[in-house]
């Protein structure tokens, strides 16, 4: 390394904590005042130093809500996040599989379509998929949350890479100890895949918590609401002051279990994101 | 690639992608195929009948000068976000590659924001700068600057760019950082003994070598501006004042769900499905490019 002494490490460390101090300044200030009573907020300036009504606002939030208790909006975030991550990665397991150890007629033309749906963000087709999923009954149910986003082009891909890079002989010591297709896959594959499971998980969880304009589409019914997209619901229309301790109580909940995630599985986060960009 | 050695079955492989490909025809390529036919036609006030228009939505598309206008404020808006993000992110970067004691606390403190969403990202932000009781609003106001992006397009429009670019920040720093660590030491000690600064070096020889992250960085947060910062529209300005923070996203979901003119929004899916093809097909080139450079 060169030069890492004296002054300039210290400029250095100034100025990363700096740049930290400014990142965390918007998350500071929301626990702050969710600390705070309402009267602490509306005459500005906001004190910066923790009050003492947290518990009050917290469980305003957590049991009282706007539409609906935040506890219920948490537990259909927790169903919603859980539903997709496991549905993407099983499905895009098996499909991968399939691609890569299976040869059989139109092959090409099912990874073609799994790639395809890279093209196809739900932001691109809202109107007409809202159509299909109403069509099919599924407005206000978990399925309807789950189910339209558990495709996943990208997962399939990070599998097929994988498979790619596993030795051949391990199929051919599996054969000749007569194990068959299923047999091989339970028993070698998916426990060689572990940690890139384990990697994609931590991405798609968090993908799936903050998923807000779908839920927002076909969750009318309150109880329904997740979290990310009930934060909205609480703030007003119009000129009326939101009750901005109860609304940022509920954005500090509807941040922690993504970001505990994230900061206690770092390493497998680190992994999993630079993967599923390859 | 493919593999040497296969296992045979008729039907053991259909049953392996049914689940998935039933996912993609049901809900990405029919609501796609609907799009598209949809865009053909007008249907009436009543919503009885529809009329075969041919591409008479896209050209009352680009005829509107408030949806030629929402291209405009998505070019701005992601060009932004964008040039915003990534050089903070290069900025926090090049420091935490210097630091050698305490560089997994500095990380662990860079990459969560990651974890916020783009509509709490959102929130956060609009308490921040609430006209009435936000703590940056009143600090403006002690220095005579009124701040109310509910009024001001440019105000709003900042926010919103502030916002997104917060929330990406972290993303664009692990990848600069991977970048810069890969980049062999010595060619930047050779460059040193020659009594290069570090400035010198840094934009000779670390920021070329670096290209190929940075490439890869812009595509990822083009399409980052394009499509998921819904959430903070959504949540900070609704699109507005007067259209001013409207991206073309937030306006197939303003005038498919709450304007209802199914017409003009399926005309407007299939324009947003050509910008993303477009964008991953660039995606995909780069990334070809990318496994060259090693």
């Amino acid at each position: 390394m060169v030069e890492r002494r004296g002054i300039g490490t210290w400029l250095t460390h100034a100025g990363l904590i700096l740049g930290i101090a400014l990142i965390c300044f918007p998350i500071w200030v929301a626990f702050v005042a969710s600390t705070l009573s309402q009267a602490d907020l509306v005459r500005p300036p906001m004190p910066l130093i923790p009050g003492g009504h947290a518990i009050a606002n917290y469980s305003e939030a957590l049991f009282t809500g706007a539409n609906a208790p935040v506890w219920l909006m948490l537990v259909n975030s927790m169903v919603m996040a859980l539903g997709i991550t496991i549905g993407k990665i099983v499905i895009s397991i098996l499909s991968a599989y399939a691609i890569v150890y299976f040869r059989f007629p139109f092959r090409m033309l099912f990874f073609w379509l799994i790639f395809l749906t890279l093209m196809l963000p739900v932001e691109v087709r809202i109107v007409p998929t809202y159509e299909v999923v109403a069509g099919l009954g599924l407005l206000n149910s978990y399925t309807g949350l789950i189910l339209p986003l558990v495709a996943s082009a990208t997962a399939t891909f990070l599998f097929r890479q994988l498979f790619l890079t596993i030795p051949d002989e391990l199929v051919e010591a599996a054969r000749v100890d007569g194990a068959g297709p299923v047999r091989f896959f339970i028993d070698i594959l998916l426990p060689m895949s572990r940690t890139n499971i384990a990697a994609l998980f931590v991405i798609l969880f968090i993908y799936g918590w903050n998923q807000y304009l779908w839920p927002l589409l076909v969750t009318t019914d309150p109880s329904m609401n997740t979290i990310v997209m009930g934060i909205k619901q609480m703030l007003p229309t119009g000129d009326d002051v939101a009750k901005w301790p109860v609304v940022m109580a509920t954005a500090m909940l509807a941040m922690l279990p993504p970001v505990l995630v994230v900061v206690f599985m770092q390493n497998l986060f680190v992994k999993g994101l630079v993967e599923s960009e390859k | 690639m493919e593999k040497r050695v296969v296992f045979n079955s008729r039907w053991l492989p259909y049953l392996l992608v049914a689940p998935q490909v039933a996912v993609t025809a049901i809900f990405f390529f029919w609501p796609a195929a609907q799009a598209i036919y949809q865009s053909a036609f007008i249907p009436d006030p009543f919503g009885l009948k529809t009329q075969f228009v041919g591409f008479g939505n896209f050209e009352y598309l680009f005829g509107n000068a408030f949806y030629r206008q929402s291209f405009v404020t998505t070019a701005v808006f992601s060009v932004l976000v964008t040039v915003l993000s990534m050089s903070f992110a290069l900025w926090l970067a090049a420091m935490a590659d210097r630091i050698i004691k305490g560089s997994g606390i500095y990380r662990t403190l860079l990459i969560w924001p990651y974890a916020v969403a783009p509509a709490v990202a959102g929130v956060l932000w609009l308490f921040l700068f609430n006209p009435f009781t936000g703590i940056i609003s009143w600090l403006l106001a002690q220095y005579g600057y009124t701040w109310n992006h509910g009024l001001n397009g440019g105000q709003a429009m900042t926010l919103v760019v502030i916002a997104s670019a917060w929330k990406q920040i972290s993303y664009n720093f692990l990848f600069f950082l991977a970048g810069l660590q890969a980049i062999p030491k010595s060619v930047i000690e050779a460059a040193a003994i020659d009594g290069a600064s570090f400035w010198k070096r840094f934009w000779t020889i670390v920021f070329p070598l670096l290209s190929p992250t940075t490439f890869f960085l812009l595509v990822v947060n083009i399409i980052y501006a394009f499509f998921d910062t819904f959430g903070v529209i959504h949540t900070i300005t609704q699109g507005g004042p007067q259209q001013s923070t409207t991206i073309l996203v937030y306006k197939v979901f303003a005038d498919g769900f709450v304007g209802q003119d199914l017409g003009s929004s399926a005309a407007q899916s299939v324009v947003l499905l050509v910008l993303v093809s477009l964008l991953t097909v660039i995606q995909f080139k780069f990334i070809e490019r990318r496994v060259h450079y090693g």
